[in-house]
């Protein structure tokens, strides 16, 4: 199905704003979001889900965005919403036996994602595991501390979200507030989410996080280039997760993501799944390779290998 | 419509009457639910980051207390069918007292999920056509859809029923009876359906068993009316409402059945656990034993399970079920047993050890302790208003009068000390 078909088919436009309407009156008398709201506070309270909204309300919110943003942390802030490109499925490897355990990819992360420095907010948790045991994440350490790595006996697991071609934490959602799409993308409407928390519990990578406290980002560290459905700053009380760094990945001179990026053993390969030359088809046809949980048929996008 | 105005505007001014100990009873919980608005406003204000819940364990007590209420409310239906199917007249004149338990568990249930919400300001996405359902696909709209049925179900039962005996009329039964026998398969399925919230994440071992529902099922027909049995006592001594024993004691026999199939399904499922001894063992070791140093909740599932177990006992032996000192410390029993078991017993091991192995041991945070207290007096509150109506209506002391407007109120005190004539022993819940 195409993008496009597939919005259509979710469109139940009908008398939405005439009933949103009636139902601003009663909220209004509630008073919500207080006298000195401005006129964006209730913009923002009766915004639609992202794949139901028209071209020029897109366009509309984005501005209004990036408009309170720029204001916000002082600097130009650019929200994107890049469509998915056709022909473009993403995938991601990872080789256990080149990663060191370093957590640079963690904290390369939080930089270009505009994530909660405090409280903080991880998208990567490193596990540290024993080369005895393997892949047994009952052993797993989460919070290894040496001074120096990688440590004797021990190998490192990363573990993001997997962009699951099943993934569970979509089926679950009540509102239709996080999707795939079309290049197995799995994202959030940060604006759309009731913060029910229902996907965290269905996801078997931990690989989605709650905003439990309106994120601490200092503005001088806040990522100007951003993406509605990614890095853009969330507010609180909704979830978050990893894109796949969508602000990157999608544009036309495309990066690679963050970690990818950061990584200083090159443990991380990243790329196209349905380019027969990409790094990241040589990887899974000529390496052994595994996903995590297997057994779930969560089919994740995700591949552990061996390079060695 | 004029009529319905008249009845409500009566049932009003008889909220507003009662003996002093209604007045204090009454503010007692309106206190409780200004505390617990205000630890409410407290959480609206700072995030949720005022609860003890973080990613590792995402839903606590509030969804525990969400869960354990589910149960209660299912536990009308106990009443319904002997007072309906099989037409049992003792159960026959007090099954509206289980549709309205259900009625004020209904709304509990409701809160505890609003309260839980990181943007409870966002709740109408989930209204169908204003905002997106997922239905079907989502175990949780499916949540929204048979709760919102079940309470608007038993609402409108009790509500017509009541009203017509206002009126001095006979109720329809053409109208009721398919809607009592409706409100049976809705009240497994509120049950069926939260099981299934939980039972369908494969993410988390512990509660994704084929036995989650059916054990759900079995508690709750022990939970609710063992809180029922409770219920009825302190009815019948503080109003001069009647229950009769026989009532009492067919309620208290059909806990006996229900408490059993419970033990039997959780027997069956910690056979399989420890027997197979996989990597899924994890959490219910956790739950039973400790693993790794973390054992805060060993204590308390022991406790529950020693409760249920002596409480399945008193509840067996008629002797024992049929003496009123013995019959109520089998319902505390029960009651706090089940509120340990599905509630956060349910709930906190899904999520410990977390999917990668992390521990994060839960327990809730004042605030959450607050605001859930809050709820609870709501709860209360409500079943008291809708009792001050109903129990009036039934013993004929508040009905349309002689003008057919003005509503006649015999009953003005509600709440009063009655001499026990039921029973010598003891009450232990007058005190």
């Amino acid at each position: 199905m195409s993008d496009k078909e597939t919005r259509d088919k979710k469109i139940f436009r009908l008398t939405r704003r005439k009933a949103l309407k009636g139902l601003a009156v009663g909220l209004g008398v509630l008073a919500f979001p207080g006298k000195d709201a401005s006129a964006s506070v209730w913009e923002a309270f009766f915004q639609k889900n992202f794949r139901e909204l028209g071209k020029s309300e897109r366009e509309k919110i984005l501005a209004r965005l990036e408009k309170e943003y720029s204001a916000q942390f002082g600097k130009a802030v650019k929200v994107k919403a890049t469509p998915p490109v056709e022909g473009v499925l993403f995938g991601y490897g990872l080789d256990l036996s080149r990663c060191i355990g370093c957590r640079r990819c963690v904290y390369g992360c939080v930089d270009e994602n505009n994530q909660s420095r405090e409280p903080q907010v991880h998208w990567i948790r490193v596990l540290r595991l024993e080369k005895e045991k393997g892949v047994d994440l009952e052993h797993a350490e989460h919070y290894y501390n040496p001074s120096k790595v990688p440590e004797e006996g021990h190998f490192y697991m990363p573990v993001q979200c997997q962009q699951c071609e099943n993934p569970p934490c979509v089926k679950v959602c009540p509102v239709q507030a996080t999707w795939k799409e079309t290049d197995g993308i799995v994202v959030v409407d940060y604006n759309w989410c009731i913060g029910c928390r229902y996907c965290m519990a269905a996801c078997p990578y931990g690989a989605r996080h709650f905003n439990w406290k309106k994120p601490g980002l200092p503005a001088a560290e806040m990522n100007p280039d951003t993406h509605y459905l990614g890095n853009r700053p969330r507010p609180v009380g909704v979830v978050e997760k990893c894109t796949f760094c969508i602000q990157r990945t999608r544009e036309l001179e495309g990066r690679y993501p963050a970690c990818v990026e950061v990584c200083p053993v090159g443990a991380r390969k990243f790329g196209n799944f349905l380019d027969p030359g990409s790094e990241i088809r040589y990887a899974i046809e000529n390496k052994r390779v595994f996903i995590l949980k297997e057994e779930l048929n969560t089919q994740p996008k995700f591949y552990y290998f061996y390079f060695t | 419509m004029k009529k319905v105005w008249a009845f409500l505007k009566g049932c009003f001014v008889l909220m507003r009457k009662g003996s002093n100990i209604y007045y204090a009873w009454v503010t007692f919980l309106l206190v409780l639910m200004v505390i617990g608005t205000l630890a409410y406003i407290n959480q609206l204000y700072s995030g949720l980051i005022v609860t003890a819940m973080r990613d590792q364990v995402s839903w606590g007590f509030y969804i525990s207390n969400f869960t354990f209420l589910v149960g209660v409310a299912a536990a009308a239906v106990l009443l319904v069918i002997p007072a309906y199917v099989y037409k049992w007249k003792p159960i026959k004149e007090i099954a509206i007292l289980g549709e309205l338990l259900a009625v004020s568990a209904m709304v509990m249930c409701l809160l505890f999920v609003t309260v839980d919400l990181g943007r409870p300001d966002r709740f109408w996405h989930l209204i169908p056509k204003i905002g997106i359902l997922n239905f079907p696909q989502s175990l949780l709209a499916w949540d929204v859809v048979v709760l919102n049925t079940y309470l608007i179900l038993n609402f409108v039962i009790a509500g017509y029923m009541l009203y017509s005996l206002y009126y001095k009329r006979e109720p329809n039964m053409k109208y009721v009876l398919p809607l009592l026998l409706f409100s049976i398969p809705a009240a497994i399925s509120i049950h069926t359906v939260t099981a299934f919230l939980y039972n369908g994440l494969a993410a988390r071992p512990f509660w994704n068993a084929s036995i989650l529902a059916p054990r759900f099922l079995a508690s709750a027909f022990c939970s609710g009316p063992a809180f029922m049995i409770l219920l009825f006592q302190v009815i019948r001594k503080w109003t001069n409402f009647e229950i009769k024993d026989e009532a009492v004691f067919k309620v208290a026999e059909l806990i006996a059945y229900a408490m059993f199939i419970n033990l039997f399904l959780l027997g069956a499922e910690v056979f399989k656990e420890y027997y197979s001894d996989t990597a899924h063992l994890a959490p219910m070791k956790y739950l039973y034993q400790g693993l790794n140093g973390h054992n805060d909740l060993v204590s308390f599932i022991w406790t529950a399970t020693f409760f249920n177990v002596t409480a399945f006992l008193l509840f067996l032996i008629p002797q024992t079920r049929e003496n009123f000192i013995t019959l109520n410390i089998g319902s505390i029993l029960i009651f706090i047993g089940v509120y340990i078991e599905k509630g956060m017993g349910l709930v906190v091991p899904g999520f410990v050890p977390d999917v990668l192995g992390d521990f994060y041991e839960y327990s809730p945070t004042g605030i959450e302790l607050l605001v859930t207290i809050g709820i609870w007096a709501t709860g209360l509150f409500v079943y008291t208003m809708l009792l001050r109506i109903a129990v009036p209506i039934m013993n004929g002391d508040f009905y349309v009068g002689e003008d057919g407007v003005h509503p006649y109120i015999g009953d003005q005190l509600f709440l009063v000390r009655r001499a026990a004539m039921h029973e010598k022993a003891p009450d232990l819940l007058s005190q």
